[in-house]
């Protein structure tokens, strides 16, 4: 069900709709969590109405008497959390990754970058959407991802409702490859990236204000046109900071070349992906006011420039001040998010390592990437006003093996059925003494 | 985000690398030649001397080669009571004692096991012990970080079929790898394979999770080699692409089978002329060498034991076998095990079946389970990749004790790689590879704190300089960073 429709070309407008068939949920009696970074609330309330939030604290908080009806859940106790949101992901863009077929991740053949948008090709009812689903995930940012030059594209949000609308904002945010990929892309250094990334803003500056389609091109009519209309089209609004830009690197020398760029043009709304070594610059990071979506538990040199790869990384950024939230693309699976933030707090009891209090690493899952991805107070938390994105536990979130009894999307609750839970059915047992396996379902 | 290395993608420019490479080789070259020289002469002087010994031999086929030079580490006397003891058979001891001397467990028992005065005893009150963790399918070393084209030693892509190829001749010991495995991971053995290009692959190798400046002083001494075999999709992509068989599955079987005839002619002809590859083969016909077949699909794991039936050899394990758990009941009847991933799934066509129960439903048939990793990161977590696959199955109403889980990735492990009568359990006589968890290590909350492999104390989590350090790391960002 969507609830929120991109408007305008750069999708950065919200505007609410009202849910078709949102119910009215009441749980009480939940070790609730809000998402915020707090820790859990014994014996809390939550209560969804039209589809989103209106109460959730504790059992006799103020507010929490607007309980008005619907479906009462007793959660007996069960822990109680908004919806994980999952970013950097693909969920939506491919079937089977390793079937080129169904793989829509990447375009190596296509003659456009920027402007590739990964909102018109989001397959709602993608097994991994389903998959996802059942594993708590509710939101997701995902995106295409560089195949052919520095530019991944433009970025979505999608709900994991499996209805018609899967995305809420379109062209949410751009993503690039500096670095090692980058500079593999860029034609084999990153001076090479850098000169690409700049050549870009500029063309796409000088498109800033300009509409309609151009009888003739206004950008680089004497120099070389590097990116084709559209492409550059595509940056307008990174350069003017509407649109964010999410860069994918991994050093402290990069992460630093990702620091001037920014000094370079203020407007960039500048998100880092990946910073493996981002404790090392963690300082400068923070004063720059530039979130991180951080590789959760990378911690071995996989390439030169993740020499000082550390599994406290995200921990020693979050307490120099820099907003942490956990990126979903270097995991096996999103499900593995849960994972990754408990590893998180394990962190905490090993000598000289930073880990995570653990209301902050569930929020790392949660509201921060939500809130990185624009969707600060709707996504990923449980507050009123936000989306009645709701899931109730069967053990601890964090916990490995913990999965979700029950999920609320936009105050719906959703099915738990996909592919992988049908197998289980069909085989809980081998029995074809009546019949074979393919009749049984 | 697969792993399953049938080929990694690298870049970069490392042509004057290779001519450096080459350089070496000539160097190393020109004594070999001086020796052929001198043995030249000598062999003229047999000759006159009537003497029947050839003048050139290698060692003779079966004679061990590149053979374990593992020493284990001084080790003192040690005992740690208090603890909760899961001894990898599957049993749980409450506040248990396990006592290790001279590199060996002495004893392993309850509050009342005794435990002579004069030694160190730690306090494990809170805290868990396991046998140290063994990941049946590792590439570290020969997929060693980084990830570079120079490193990348895991296929011999450049055939279907290379039995001859050992992976212990591609472990690059300095793989800060195996310092992650063993810090985070509890992890005291190891089996690394070659990759899934080839339908054969070559021989594997089991380590000693030591560091080490060769992997001979790492090699597991004692253990059987393994030889790793690869259904499916990637030895039918990588030749079919090259326009060579096998393109397909029934290629992929058909080259398999011509392959183990020959092997099976070269057996029996006395005369044969030694011949490297399938000196492999015959290792695997009598049951000296065990079979390790990457294998994800039920139905191409039923044509395998079928095919091993006929060649008269048996598979010690599939790997990857996502979709085991369709057949528990035959692969229980062919006693063979199955190395699985806890909850990958999805990435490649052969994986799309696979699900959080795969290995519930193989110990609710009696099948054997082991979990691997076949991943860096991974082999850091397996204690955790256990407690998800248990927790599906307690889902579904099949009770799998903890301690059972923690078999999956110690004795299990130990068996299908043929070393259970060395380690993979704490019971008195075997190898003191012992890991003392902060916690029950089938949470997320808990990690190693000290590691032991046989009785050498090789990871304190509150002693930084306990803490492995690769020649690679010196003097790079965090080096001797907690990881």
């Amino acid at each position: 069900m969507k609830r929120l429709l991109a408007l305008g070309l750069s999708g950065l407008a919200l505007a609410a709709a009202a849910p078709a068939l949102a119910q009215d949920v009441t749980i009480t009696n939940a070790r609730l969590v809000i998402g915020d970074g707090s820790e859990p609330i014994e014996g809390g309330t939550v209560v969804v109405k039209g589809g989103s939030v209106v109460y959730a604290g504790p059992a006799g908080g103020a507010g929490s008497a607007v309980t008005g009806g619907g479906t009462a859940v007793d959660a007996g106790g069960a822990w109680v959390t908004p919806g994980l949101f999952a970013t950097v992901t693909t969920l939506g863009l491919a079937d089977v990754s390793a079937v080129g077929e169904s793989n829509d991740i990447t375009a190596n053949g296509s003659p456009f970058s920027a402007a590739l948008d990964a909102s018109s090709s989001i397959n709602p009812t993608s097994q991994h959407i389903l998959v996802h689903r059942a594993a708590g995930i509710t939101r997701a940012a995902t995106s295409t991802l560089p195949a052919g030059s520095i530019f991944a594209g433009q970025g979505a949000i999608i709900d994991l409702d499996g209805d018609t609308k899967p995305v809420m904002q379109a062209r949410a945010f751009q993503m690039i490859a500096l670095g090692e990929g980058g500079a593999q892309r860029a034609g084999g250094s990153r001076v090479a990236a850098h000169v690409l990334l700049r050549a870009a803003l500029r063309e796409a500056q000088a498109l800033v204000g300009k509409v309609g389609t151009p009888q003739t091109t206004e950008i680089g009519k004497d120099d070389e046109v590097l990116l084709s209309r559209f492409d550059a089209e595509a940056l307008v609004p990174v350069v003017t900071g509407q649109q964010k830009l999410y860069i994918a690197v991994e050093r402290a020398a990069d992460i630093r070349a990702v620091l001037a760029l920014k000094a370079e043009y203020p407007k960039l709304n500048i998100v880092l992906v990946g910073a493996t070594e981002g404790w090392l610059v963690a300082n400068e990071i923070a004063a720059a006011g530039i979130p991180v979506i951080a590789n959760g538990l990378i911690d071995l040199p996989e390439t030169f420039e993740q020499l000082g790869a550390t599994q406290s990384n995200a921990g020693r950024l979050a307490q120099a001040g820099v907003k942490v939230a956990i990126n979903a693309a270097t995991l096996q699976d999103p499900r593995r998010l849960q994972q990754v933030a408990g590893n998180l707090v394990a962190l905490n009891r090993v000598p000289g390592a930073a880990g995570m209090a653990w209301g902050k690493a569930f929020a790392a899952i949660s509201s921060v990437p939500a809130d990185i991805s624009g969707m600060g107070g709707k996504a990923g938390v449980l507050k009123a006003g936000a989306l009645g994105d709701v899931v109730l536990w069967d053990g601890d979130p964090l916990e490995v093996g913990s999965v979700p009894t029950k999920v609320f999307i936009g105050g719906i609750e959703q099915s738990l059925d996909n592919h992988q839970s049908r197998l289980r059915e069909r085989y809980r047992d081998l029995d074809e003494s009546d019949l074979p396996k393919a009749y049984d379902w | 985000m697969f792993a399953d290395k049938t080929m990694r993608a690298r870049s970069g420019a490392f042509a004057m690398l290779v001519s450096a490479l080459a350089l070496a080789a000539t160097a190393t070259f020109a004594p070999a030649v001086a020796d052929a020289k001198e043995r030249d002469k000598d062999r003229k002087k047999g000759k006159d001397e009537e003497v029947s010994a050839p003048a050139f031999a290698a060692t003779k086929a079966g004679d061990p080669v590149f053979a374990s030079t593992y020493k284990p580490f001084p080790n003192i006397a040690t005992a740690i009571r208090g603890a909760t003891v899961f001894d990898g058979k599957g049993n749980r001891i409450d506040n248990g004692v396990v006592f290790m001397s001279g590199g060996k467990i002495v004893s392993v028992g309850g509050p009342d096991t005794p435990i002579p005065a004069d030694i160190a005893v730690f306090d494990g009150t809170g805290k868990f012990i396991t046998p140290g963790i063994i990941d049946i399918h590792s590439h570290l070393g020969d997929y060693p970080s980084p990830g570079v084209d120079a490193h990348s030693d895991g296929n011999e892509a450049t055939s279907p079929t290379t039995p001859e190829v050992w992976a212990e001749h591609s472990v690059w010991p300095q793989d800060p790898g195996f310092s992650r495995a063993l810090a985070n991971g509890g992890v005291t053995a190891l089996q690394i394979l070659p990759g899934s290009a080839n339908l054969m692959g070559g021989r594997s190798v089991t380590l000693k999770n030591v560091p080490a400046r060769t992997t001979q002083q790492m090699k597991f001494p004692g253990a059987p080699y393994g030889f790793k075999m690869a259904c499916g999709e990637n030895p039918k992509r990588v030749y079919g692409s090259r326009g060579r068989m096998p393109s397909t599955r029934m290629g992929n079987i058909a080259v398999n089978r011509e392959t183990w005839l020959g092997a099976i002619d070269y057996a029996n002809n006395e005369d044969a002329k030694r011949d490297l590859a399938k000196e492999t083969l015959v290792g695997v016909l009598k049951g000296e060498i065990l079979v390790h077949n990457h294998c994800y699909r039920a139905d191409e794991m039923a044509l395998v034991m079928d095919m091993a039936k006929e060649m008269g050899y048996r598979v010690s394990a599939f790997h990857h076998a996502v979709e085991a758990y369709k057949i528990g009941d035959l692969l229980r009847e062919n006693d063979v095990c199955s190395a699985i991933w806890a909850d990958w799934y999805g990435f490649k066509m052969e994986s799309y079946d696979g699900i959080l129960e795969n290995a519930a439903f193989l110990q609710r048939e009696g099948a054997c389970v082991v979990i691997h990793s076949d991943d860096q990161n991974d082999i850091q977590r397996l204690n955790q990749e256990a407690a998800k696959a248990r927790a599906a199955g307690l889902r579904m109403g099949i009770d799998i004790s903890e301690g059972t889980a923690i078999q999956w990735i110690t004795y299990n492990a130990a068996k299908a790689m043929g070393i259970e009568q060395m380690t993979g359990s704490l019971e008195e006589g075997k190898m003191a590879d012992v890991v003392l968890w902060n916690g029950n290590p089938l949470s997320v909350y808990s990690r190693p704190e000290k590691v032991w492999v046989d009785g050498a104390l090789l990871f304190d989590a509150n002693d930084p300089k306990r803490r492995p350090v690769s020649d690679f790391e010196l003097g790079q960002p965090g080096e001797g960073d907690v990881k």
